[in-house]
Parts: C-alpha cells; sequence; structure tokens
C-alpha cells in the first residue's frame, strides 16, 4: 500500500497596521519555537515578512501569483489593523515594493484564500489603532470594534465557508495562533467553533479571571490600591478579568504566568473596544462605591450583597496581604498558636 | 542611471521600502521610505496620563518593553518618582531580557538566513551555512528559537506576559519575587548562558567580553576552526565578503545610556554622543525633526514641542518618518553607538579602522558583544534582590506636569516627551531608534544614515532584491514598527 505523504497546508501571512508583536508572541510557541511546531504539524509559510527568505520582487511575484488564482492560499493571516484612510485610498499603508494600498491587496487576497485569520485585535476588530483621534480609518478585518462590516464585510465567508477567525488577544497567546492553524490544516474548526465575535470558543469560552491566581483576595474582596500589591485587582486598578475572554490563567504565558498574577489589571485586550475604556485604563469606574463592569452573567445585586458578606468575613491574613507586594501574614498552621 | 525600487523587505521588523539610483553598478543615491503611518502620538492626546502605559508599548511588538520603559520614565519623572531598588533592578531584567532576545532574535533569525541564499553557492562556507542558517530550517536558528523562548521566562517571571505588558510603572515594577523564583531566574539566565557558549561563541562570555580590539578579536578568531560556533563562522563569512568594508554610516553615534548598575560601575551603558572623535555629553537640546522630505506638516521643532500632523499631500515627502538631527547633524544610534560612548575598546577599534564609522561587520560584532555584557550584569542583578523588600512606589498625578523618558532600545536610542494638563495628557511626541537611523532627507537634503550608508554599495546586474544591499539594511536591525509610530 503506498502512503502519500499530505500536502503541506500553505500559509500566507502578511503585516497590516501592526506592531509586529502578534509575529513576535507566535515565535514562542510550542516548546521548542514556532518553526518546529509547524513544520512537525505539517504548515508551512509560503511567506511571513518576519521569518521567510524572500523579498523585493520574489514575493510581488508571488503575490501576483496568489491574487491571480495560479498559487493556492490555505490560509491568509492578517496582522495589524487595516488602514483605509486618508479618504479610503489607503495610502496610510502602501506594501513596500508594490505601490498598491495594503487594503487593497488584503481585499483582493481575501477572496482567494481557503480560510481567513485576524491575527490579534487589531486585525480582527481595529483595536488600538482604531482609536479616537486619528485619521487613520483604521479597521479590522470584519469588524470594526463591535459592528460587523470591517474591510470585507458583513456575512463575508472565505471559500472554506468560515467568517473571518478573530484570534484576538493584543498579543494573542501563542497557543492560540498555532492550535487555530492546526485545526483549519486538519479541516477540526466548523463555524461553531467561533463565538459571536469570530473567536475560537477553545480559548474564548473561558474567562481571564478563570484560574487567577488571586482568586483567594477576589472571593473576599480583599482589593489592591495601587499596583504591586498582591490584593485583587478589580476593585480598585481596572482589572476586567472577570468579563475577558480567554484561558490566560489556565494555559499561562512565558513558562506559566499572566497580567493579573504579574501585579497588573487585565485590560480585556481580547474584546472588540477594549482601546476606548469607559474611564482610565487602570482604575476602575465605580457608581456610589460600586464598580460599573461587574463579572458577566451576575446580577448586580446579589454581587452587591456578596461583596458585603465576604467584605465582613475577611480573615486578616488575607486583608493584610492584600495591601502589600509580598506575603506579610503567612497562612495560620494547624499547630502554630 | 537606473532607478530601482526595492521591497517589501523580508526579516525587518515592519514595513520598508528603498528607492536606488544606480550609476555604473553602484548606489549613487539611496532613498529610504517608512510606508505605514498609524498615528500613536495623536492616539494619546486627551486620554489620562496614565493611559499611555497601555498604549505606547503597543507601537512595537519588539521592543514593547524599551516602549512601556521610556513610558515609565517620563510619568516617573512627571509625578516626581523614584523605583526602590528591587523596582529598579527588576526593570533593568525586564529590560535586558528584550535587548538580549533582540539581538539573539537578529542575528539568527534575520541577519543570517541572507548567506544561505542561493546566490552564495559559489562560497566554501555556503553549504555550511545553509545548513546552520536557511530560513526556518537552519539548525542553529531553530535552536535559537528554543533559547529565545526560554530566556523570555525572565519576563514571565518578573512580568508576566510579553509583548505588552504593565509591569513597568512610574514607580518601579508590579511583580515582587520570592525565593523559588529568584533560583529560577537563575535558571534561565545559566541556561541561556550555556547556550551563548556552546552554540554562538564556543567560549566563555568572559573572554568575548575581554576582547580589547581588533587584533585581539583576529588572535580569536584565528585560535579554532572557522567553524566552531556561530559568531566565529559569521566573521569568516563576513570576511571572504568583505563586510567591514560595506555599509559605513555618519562618524557620529549618540547613546541614552541605560540599566543602573549598583554592582557594577554605577551604569552599565554610558550616556553620551561621539562626534569628530570626540566624546561629549548627552546634551539633546539641538535635536530637531525636520518634516521637509516627510509626510507630515508642520515646522522643525524639538520634540518637547513638536507636533505630528500627517498630510499624504505634501510636496517633496516620499516617507512617513520624520528627520531627527542634532544640531543639523545625523547621528548613528544602536549597539555599535553604544559601545562607542562605553568606550569599549574593541569597538573604539572597529571604528578607528573604518574611518570613525561603523560597517555591517561592527555593527553585528557590537550586538554580540552586548549578549556577552548583558548575561553576567543580569547575574549580578538577579543577586541583588532584597528579600522582603518593596519593588514599587506610588504616588499621585499632578494635575499639570511633564516628564521625558530616554531609554536604549536593543537599536538604539529611544525617548518620550510628555506633558500633562488637568492630569490628561496633551503633549506627546516620541523619537525612535530607526527614527534616527532611517530618516528621510532634511531641509539642507542631507541624507539619513541608512541613506548615507548605501551610497557606493555594488548592486549585481539582475538583482531586484540586491543581496548587499539588504546586509546593509538589516546591519541596523531596524524596527520600522517604532519608526514611524
Amino acid at each position: 500500500m503506498q502512503c502519500e505523504t499530505p500536502p503541506r497546508f500553505q500559509v500566507l501571512w502578511l503585516q497590516a497596521g501592526s506592531c509586529g508583536g502578534c509575529t513576535m508572541s507566535a515565535l514562542g510557541a510550542g516548546p521548542a519555537g514556532l518553526s518546529d511546531l509547524l513544520e512537525s504539524s505539517n504548515i508551512s509559510f509560503l511567506w511571513h515578512p518576519s521569518l521567510s527568505e524572500e523579498g523585493g520582487g520574489e514575493v510581488l511575484r508571488l503575490l501576483e501569483r496568489c491574487r491571480d488564482g495560479s498559487q493556492t492560499i490555505d490560509a491568509l493571516l492578517i496582522e495589524g489593523a487595516i488602514l483605509t484612510g486618508p479618504n479610503g485610498s489607503g495610502k496610510f499603508q502602501i506594501l513596500a515594493g508594490s505601490g498598491r494600498s495594503m487594503a487593497r491587496w488584503i481585499k483582493d487576497l481575501a477572496g482567494r484564500a481557503r480560510y481567513v485569520v485576524a491575527v490579534g485585535s487589531c486585525a480582527a476588530y481595529g483595536a488600538i489603532p482604531a482609536a479616537q483621534n486619528v485619521p487613520t480609518e483604521a479597521c479590522g478585518l470584519q469588524y470594526c470594534g463591535e459592528e460587523q462590516g470591517g474591510l470585507l464585510g458583513e456575512g463575508w465567508l472565505s471559500d472554506g465557508g468560515l467568517p473571518v477567525v478573530n484570534v484576538a488577544g493584543c498579543a494573542p497567546h501563542p497557543g492560540w495562533v498555532v492550535e487555530t492553524l492546526m485545526a483549519l490544516a486538519r479541516g477540526d474548526m466548523r463555524a461553531d467553533d467561533l463565538d459571536s465575535f469570530g473567536r475560537p470558543r477553545f480559548w474564548a469560552n473561558h474567562l481571564a479571571h478563570h484560574g487567577c491566581a488571586r482568586n483567594e483576595y477576589y472571593e473576599f474582596k480583599a482589593s489592591a490600591l495601587a499596583h504591586s500589591q498582591l490584593g485583587c485587582l478589580m476593585e480598585n486598578l481596572g482589572c476586567k478579568g472577570t468579563q475577558a475572554p480567554g484561558d490566560c490563567n489556565l494555559r499561562q504565558w512565558n513558562g506559566g504566568w499572566s497580567c493579573p498574577n504579574a501585579g497588573y489589571a487585565c485590560i480585556n485586550c481580547t474584546s472588540p473596544g477594549f482601546e476606548e475604556p469607559s474611564g482610565a485604563f487602570l482604575e476602575t469606574p465605580k457608581i456610589a462605591g460600586i464598580p460599573i463592569g461587574l463579572p458577566v452573567d451576575m446580577p448586580k445585586a446579589w454581587f452587591v450583597a456578596l461583596s458585603a458578606l465576604s467584605k465582613s468575613a475577611t480573615p486578616e491574613r488575607v486583608r493584610k496581604n492584600a495591601r502589600a507586594d509580598h506575603v506579610v501574614v503567612p497562612p495560620r498552621r494547624p499547630n502554630s498558636r | 542611471m537606473s532607478e530601482l525600487i526595492v521591497g517589501p523587505f523580508s526579516r525587518v521588523e515592519g514595513n520598508l521600502e528603498v528607492k536606488l539610483a544606480i550609476d555604473d553598478g553602484r548606489v549613487a543615491e539611496a532613498f529610504v521610505t517608512a510606508p505605514l503611518y498609524r498615528g500613536f502620538e495623536q492616539i494619546m492626546l486627551g486620554r489620562p496620563a496614565q493611559d499611555a502605559l497601555v498604549i505606547a508599548p503597543r507601537i512595537c511588538g519588539i521592543c514593547s518593553v524599551s516602549q512601556s520603559l521610556a513610558v515609565a520614565k517620563a510619568l516617573g519623572q512627571a509625578m516626581g518618582l523614584a523605583p526602590p531598588h528591587n523596582g529598579e533592578m527588576a526593570a533593568n531584567l525586564i529590560h535586558a531580557c528584550e535587548n538580549a532576545a533582540d539581538h539573539l532574535t537578529h542575528f539568527y533569525l534575520f541577519f543570517l538566513p541572507d548567506f544561505a541564499r542561493s546566490a552564495y553557492e559559489g562560497r566554501d562556507w555556503h553549504a555550511e551555512a545553509f545548513k546552520r542558517f536557511r530560513a526556518q530550517s537552519g539548525t542553529a536558528g531553530r535552536a535559537a528559537q528554543k533559547a529565545r523562548l526560554a530566556f523570555l521566562h525572565v519576563i514571565g517571571i518578573l512580568a508576566g506576559k510579553w509583548p505588552h505588558n504593565l509591569a513597568l510603572q512610574p514607580g518601579g515594577t508590579t511583580k515582587s519575587v520570592d525565593l523559588g523564583e529568584r533560583m529560577r531566574l537563575r535558571t534561565v539566565l545559566a541556561n541561556f548562558r550555556q547556550f551563548l557558549e556552546t552554540q554562538l561563541f564556543a567560549d566563555s562570555l568572559e573572554r568575548i567580553l575581554g576582547l580589547d580590539g581588533p587584533a585581539a578579536l583576529a588572535a580569536w578568531i584565528a585560535e579554532r576552526p572557522a567553524g566552531e560556533g556561530d559568531f566565529r563562522f559569521f566573521l569568516h563569512m563576513a570576511d571572504d565578503l568583505g563586510l567591514d568594508d560595506c555599509g559605513r554610516g555618519p562618524p557620529r553615534f549618540l547613546s541614552h545610556g541605560g540599566f543602573s548598575d549598583p554592582t557594577g560601575r554605577g551604569r552599565l551603558f554610558a550616556d553620551g554622543l561621539w562626534r569628530n572623535g570626540l566624546l561629549e555629553g548627552l546634551d539633546l537640546t539641538g535635536v530637531r525633526e525636520d518634516l521637509s522630505h516627510s509626510w507630515m506638516s508642520g515646522g522643525s521643532l524639538h520634540p518637547k514641542q513638536g507636533m505630528t500632523l500627517p498630510d499624504a499631500d505634501s510636496s517633496d515627502a516620499y516617507s512617513w518618518c520624520k528627520a531627527p538631527r542634532l544640531s543639523g547633524e545625523t547621528m548613528e544610534v544602536g549597539a555599535f553607538a553604544r559601545q562607542m560612548v562605553s568606550a569599549h575598546p574593541l569597538i573604539r577599534g572597529l571604528a578607528a579602522a573604518a574611518d570613525g564609522r561603523a560597517t555591517v561587520r561592527s555593527r553585528v560584532i557590537a550586538r554580540a558583544l552586548e549578549l556577552a555584557v548583558l548575561i553576567p550584569a543580569m547575574e549580578r542583578w538577579v543577586g541583588s534582590l532584597i528579600a522582603h523588600e518593596d519593588y514599587c512606589t506610588n504616588g499621585a498625578m499632578p494635575d499639570r506636569t511633564h516628564g521625558t523618558g530616554l531609554v536604549e532600545a536593543a537599536r538604539g536610542s529611544l525617548g518620550h516627551w510628555l506633558s500633562v494638563e488637568k492630569g490628561r495628557i496633551n503633549h506627546y511626541q516620541i523619537v525612535a531608534p530607526t527614527t534616527w537611523n532611517f530618516s528621510p532627507r532634511d531641509s539642507a537634503g542631507r541624507p539619513g544614515p541608512l541613506e548615507e550608508a548605501l551610497i557606493g554599495t555594488i548592486v549585481e546586474p539582475g538583482e531586484d532584491y540586491p543581496l548587499m544591499v539588504q546586509h546593509i539594511v538589516r546591519s541596523f536591525d531596524p524596527c520600522m514598527g517604532c519608526t514611524v509610530h
């Protein structure tokens, strides 16, 4: 019996209005790095701006072949917001050497790709480059913030039958990027594997709050007053972990860490519109002393009642440690007095 | 005279186009275009001051920590805060980790794959270079990816996420480390040192650090076979291709300095200027961002006063990049500039041998040398962390204030200038390393450092992505994301 090697899953990665951080994050995938993991998953780059050998005319000719359909694209990955300004001209980003706007290239190439993936919140929703006060007319591939539309339009589907797959995050976890690609390559990702904002549910079904190392402080509403303190960051310091989709505290970053367990607020970077919080990023907006933006799906009255109850039951150890940057009162041992 | 437009460039951070005027097979004139504008300085205006901690790092995913540190320093100055010892050392470690990881990424993933290209098939080293450095599949590049992700655990332990975290605050850092975490930091550093001492140098970091001039370097190269250590192998290829004669920039260097080092000589990297063969103190009052060839409107101003008003139709313009000049002159920034200013004898010696300028070869050497400087310093800083003491001081933002944050990113000098009115940002200007290095011409017609470095470069017949141009461009380790923010 003959055993044929399946054809490689061919990925074209382009950087639109990006910082390159999604690439930098993805590079740290797996136990041995991105290249190793992709090879073992039978995935290869047609071109990646930071990792590929080719550039200049070689790349422009490749892109032309992709555009006229003579070269297959299994997945088109876009990193960065799409800059459509000024006045719809796309001149805020011209693809070097081509004289054409990146927005135009992406629109053409998306129509030829089996799947289109937004890597990071910029490509998904616009994110920081689409914040207020800026003339770039930035948007995401299929969203402008929470509104459907974007460059490709509401209801757009790729040849493979999926909308844009939004691997949101600023930057997204390397595992989210690579596992999405692997699932697409195997044909394992279906429309119902995406949530209402196009995010893969394998990570977006969780909240960043799940597995937070500050859980005891959260339970007792023992809150930090300043960054670097050990207490819960939700009441005062702007943490949105209870609202933010992501398995950040379950899968963990850079060898076992996350934003809140490194001492600073989750800013909900996987969600459309995170770039425009209702107040300052690092302060929790409150009405009559009660934080607005409570945990998703929790009735406000219950939250207030439970908070009052748990605050009255806070052990001294938890209360004191919450306001220190290292543990000042250790847990009491059964035999100690 | 013919014209060649080169782009898109691979293996540089971000978007870059270079237009070449070629005369008799050599570059007569070069015009460097940064073809992307996002508008971070505009986005920052009107925001609560501390929002800059969230927004500014997102300018760049490879210099994220450098951007964070520049904001934190500027806000710290504006608030009158000084980090406690632990916060200062933790910030050093986070920043040094990013800078060293960037040097590694540049060497193995951005710069060396060029030597595996088929154009070099006739060279006696090509087969070995192909095996080690070919983009994505080279054995050394793979090993470097693995070493890099393990090394980034330094940032994990001290700052959680990378890129883009909020661990660096105006008054210090947000994460104290316990005894076990300090030991884990030691393990991560020991493993990275081992990678550098086996794969990169095939020698101890201290030996590399002690190379005190071009003669000592030449003797070190000759000590062992060419392939022993990727650094020695690079030098072998560089000498074969004459890279010490290519890509000469201006004989002027700038360093903002960095890394307070109570365990060493006060500051690991000195600040200052090197002009006309002389070291001067760091005085940035003469900096102006010239807009004559930028798609920007407004006058030529110091970043304390400057504005960012994009204008896609401005005449004579060919880049979104502004053109920073110091007293009307271009300055080169980066590892080579830092070590010139810090008076490392090897780097001073290499400059002396090249008309006082940096070259493709010497810029790469300076980066490798800095790996040998940074890792032992990081080991010292971990040792200096004091148990049970604070990492951060806190304070209030004055209603009206201003601050400047000057740091050294891996690829050179980065400055943030901000002012605050009623607690909100009313002025924000950034001058990034590659803004200096890849700036367009100014109103006097003076080319930017890369534009100068490309003049005279050989372009082989039929090349539309000239290899030597690529070597020169990459030798600066450009970050176009930062360049135009």
